[in-house]
């Protein structure tokens, strides 16, 4: 016996139509996004100029050359830990965030929220608002909703191709891959990315959508951890609301709430969620009920903020008619030491950056063997030396040994190369097998250094090392 | 009992939502349906396991396995990018095998390339007895350092390796030193003298200054200098070990002498010639050469 046939366990989505809306937070989003997407479609094409023989472009992520330029910054590959500060701060920077406005990024920040909406706004511009969309889309199949459907879905899929192809002038100098792209030669690596990025865009923002939001992101989720009772939310006044019911004109509005049931706040959600039964984690604070709900408010002129970005212990406070705090309180144990992590990571980065040199020298002790002793009792140790040339001109360097008085030194290589004029190509990494002979030394383990200077120049750069002569007990 | 998994469904007072008739120890459960695209994924995924056997190999069989729609294998992926390497390596072999050491040494591209592949045939063929740095032990030699039995330079390297030692190769390294003890060429007490002479014969550099045997240096003069030379400074020409340095490859303690001395040493080493391709020794005798002893 089992009554379990007439349980759904997986529901079909209902799409969701949302209205078209005018207002503050509206706006707000229209800018952002313009200002996000302009950032996104104009960046590769900006120039820096660095010299020849070095790209110019002023945002290149370089895979094969193993370079990331950013305006007048270069990064090697030994240098990510740059980006780890990066990243750290981009997290901490998302917390600090979400714990005073609550979920900003979400509404008007994300790629998802962006593009989204953008696809939103082209489908209401070729099919009409939300009522129109919905009885065209109940109804038969007609030449006009052929034709409407199939422009959708061209100017989706040219949107997502700028998008795809503006990812992958992020790593490639934009003119010359434009240049590809317009002649049909693309690599297959780029032209594979450009049609799976193509193919990702056009499927997230037009199919999607909040889908993603509620079921596959993982900071949706996490971001509620960093709410507090003094977070900013959408909040549905709840004591000036209810009882809620349907207003004639001139009625009176004693002993019942201003919310007139208009559902003006729902239609207009783009994740399809009625805000007047609270905080919901398919939430993404974007405001456009906020806006809807105070258009309404005017036109009953009634006072604004029936629904509004508020902090719940406003809310509360306002309940059991406290006085209300105003502005936010922005110093909460939260923000402080957000803001501590913040400017610690920050500061550190900023340290590592700007105390980067120009040359670096890492000298790699020989593991096997140790050391070796020739004929005459002396001790020759070798080493990997590398020499980091991050300049752009070829230098020559001489090498030294400090903390110890050496015999001699030399370079194995196929012709002579003198320690006294060691070459780097401009922008490369040297890489020399260095062996010091010394006398034997009074301990078997010497503590020594390193030094690259560079001859007719100002650079230098030295690692400490050991050179052992004898078995450590 | 048998129904706690279907009892009947109620709305749930706190969130509005129903129940799914399913209760266990107390618990209920809310019925949040999932959206159906999930399903969909998830059968999409059982599809590409189904194509998945079809083209790769997958399932074992009593005699093997499946072998797929187009016979892919590791091993086969394996071959096909060990070829992608020998035929970018061709050429520089090719040049390899017609150059001559001194042109691959002075050709800095050639040099780094028989280098490299002269490293990873040591390891395969050599570190088993001169260890993988090539750091050698007691009775093999060391080969860092800048003491050599059958010479140093860069076609003396290449020879050794060639031809080996004892190895039964027409050109092989041979040495004669005789057994002094065993065979009763010396006393006891004279190789125990000539032990005592060559163990301080090293503390001088190249010029023995001890006089800490003079019986020894005489014993030596009349039975060792022939082949180790008048101060004990080696022969390589006919694998002679040098005396007075601080290598001694089966000890420089005057036991380690002394048992040398009565028992004489007879290392081996395989000729090469034959079992690796002549390329290949050449590079060997570039990495050994690039150790650091090499003349």
């Amino acid at each position: 016996m089992s009554n379990d046939s007439d349980i759904v366990y997986f529901s079909k989505q209902e799409k969701i139509y949302p209205r078209s809306v005018k207002g503050r937070y509206r706006t707000l989003r229209w800018l952002a996004m313009a200002a996000l997407l302009g950032i996104y479609y104009a960046v590769p094409w900006l120039r820096w100029d660095r010299g020849p023989h070095v790209p110019d472009q002023a945002v290149l992520i370089d895979m094969p050359s193993r370079r990331a330029y950013f305006f007048n910054i270069e990064i090697w590959p030994q240098e990510v830990y740059l980006l780890a500060g990066l990243l750290v701060l981009a997290a901490i920077g998302l917390f600090f965030v979400t714990s005073l406005f609550g979920r900003v990024w979400c509404g008007y920040a994300c790629p998802q929220t962006v593009w989204t909406d953008l696809f939103i706004a082209v489908e209401r511009f070729l099919q009409g608002d939300r009522n129109t969309q919905m009885r065209r889309d109940k109804g038969p199949w007609t030449f006009e909703k052929v034709w409407k459907k199939t422009a959708t879905h061209i100017v989706w899929i040219i949107i997502a191709l700028c998008t795809g192809g503006a990812w992958v002038f992020y790593f490639n100098d934009a003119p010359t891959l434009f240049d590809q792209i317009r002649h049909f030669d693309v690599s297959p690596v780029a032209g594979g990315w450009i049609l799976g990025l193509t193919a990702s865009t056009y499927f997230m923002a037009g199919f999607a959508r909040e889908q993603v939001c509620t079921y596959a992101c993982p900071y949706a989720r996490f971001q509620s951890a960093m709410f507090d009772p003094d977070t900013l939310i959408i909040s549905y006044d709840r004591e000036r609301g209810e009882p809620r019911g349907k207003h004639k004109l001139g009625q009176s509005w004693e002993g019942r709430g201003h919310c007139i049931d208009c559902t003006q706040c729902v239609i207009v959600c783009p994740a399809g969620i009625d805000i007047r039964e609270g905080l919901q984690m398919e939430c993404i604070a974007c405001g456009l009920c906020v806006d809807a709900c105070n258009d309404v408010m005017d036109r009953m002129t009634l006072p604004r903020g029936l629904i509004r970005y508020d902090t719940e212990n406003n809310y509360q406070a306002r309940k059991e008619g406290r006085p209300v705090e105003k502005p936010l309180r922005l110093l909460r144990p939260r923000t402080i030491y957000y803001t501590l992590i913040l400017t610690v990571v920050g500061a550190v980065t900023l340290y590592a950056l700007v105390t980067r040199t120009k040359v670096e020298l890492h000298a790699l002790h020989d593991r096997n063997p140790l050391y070796v002793k020739l004929s005459d009792g002396s001790i020759r140790n070798a080493y990997t030396v590398k020499i980091l040339n991050k300049t752009h001109q070829d230098r020559s360097f001489s090498l030294s040994v400090g903390g110890m008085a050496v015999r001699e030194t030399k370079i194995v290589s196929s012709g002579d190369i003198d320690p006294r004029n060691i070459g780097v190509l401009a922008d490369s990494v040297g890489q020399f097998r260095v062996m010091l002979t010394a006398d034997r030394q009074d301990s078997p383990r010497k503590e020594i250094e390193i030094t690259a200077t560079e001859n007719n120049g100002a650079l230098s750069a030295g690692s400490g090392t050991v050179f052992m002569s004898g078995e450590e007990k | 009992m048998m129904d706690d998994n279907n009892k009947p469904k109620e709305k749930d007072a706190v969130s509005g939502i129903e129940t799914t008739g399913h209760e266990w120890d107390g618990l209920k459960e809310l019925n949040n349906p999932a959206p159906r695209w999930w399903l969909w994924i998830f059968v999409l995924t059982v599809i590409w396991s189904a194509w998945y056997w079809v083209v790769y190999p997958a399932w074992p069989t009593l005699a093997g396995w499946t072998a797929g729609k187009y016979g892919w294998t590791q091993h086969q992926e394996l071959k096909s990018s060990q070829e992608e390497i020998t035929t970018l390596k061709g050429k520089l072999l090719e040049r390899v095998r017609t150059a001559s050491l001194e042109e691959v040494r002075h050709d800095p591209e050639l040099y780094e390339f028989a280098r490299a592949g002269g490293a990873a045939s040591f390891k395969e063929n050599c570190a088993a007895c001169h260890g993988t740095g090539a750091e050698g032990r007691k009775g093999y030699p060391n080969l860092n350092d800048d003491d050599w039995l059958w010479g140093g330079s860069l076609e003396q390297v290449y020879k050794t390796i060639r031809v080996g030692v004892r190895s039964g190769h027409p050109d092989e390294h041979n040495t004669q030193m005789p057994s002094f003890g065993r065979d009763g060429v010396l006393k006891p007490g004279e190789m125990d003298e000539v032990a005592e002479y060559a163990a301080h014969l090293h503390e001088g550099g190249t010029a023995p200054q001890t006089e800490a045997s003079p019986r020894g240096k005489e014993i030596f003069a009349a039975n060792c200098s022939a082949c180790h030379g008048k101060n004990g400074e080696g022969n390589p020409d006919m694998g002679a070990a040098r005396l007075n340095d601080e290598i001694w490859l089966y000890g420089g303690g005057k036991e380690d002498i002394y048992s040398s001395v009565a028992n004489a040493h007879a290392g081996v080493m395989p000729t090469w010639e034959g079992r690796l391709p002549d390329d290949t020794i050449k590079e060997l005798a570039v990495y050994v050469h690039s150790l650091g002893g090499g003349k």
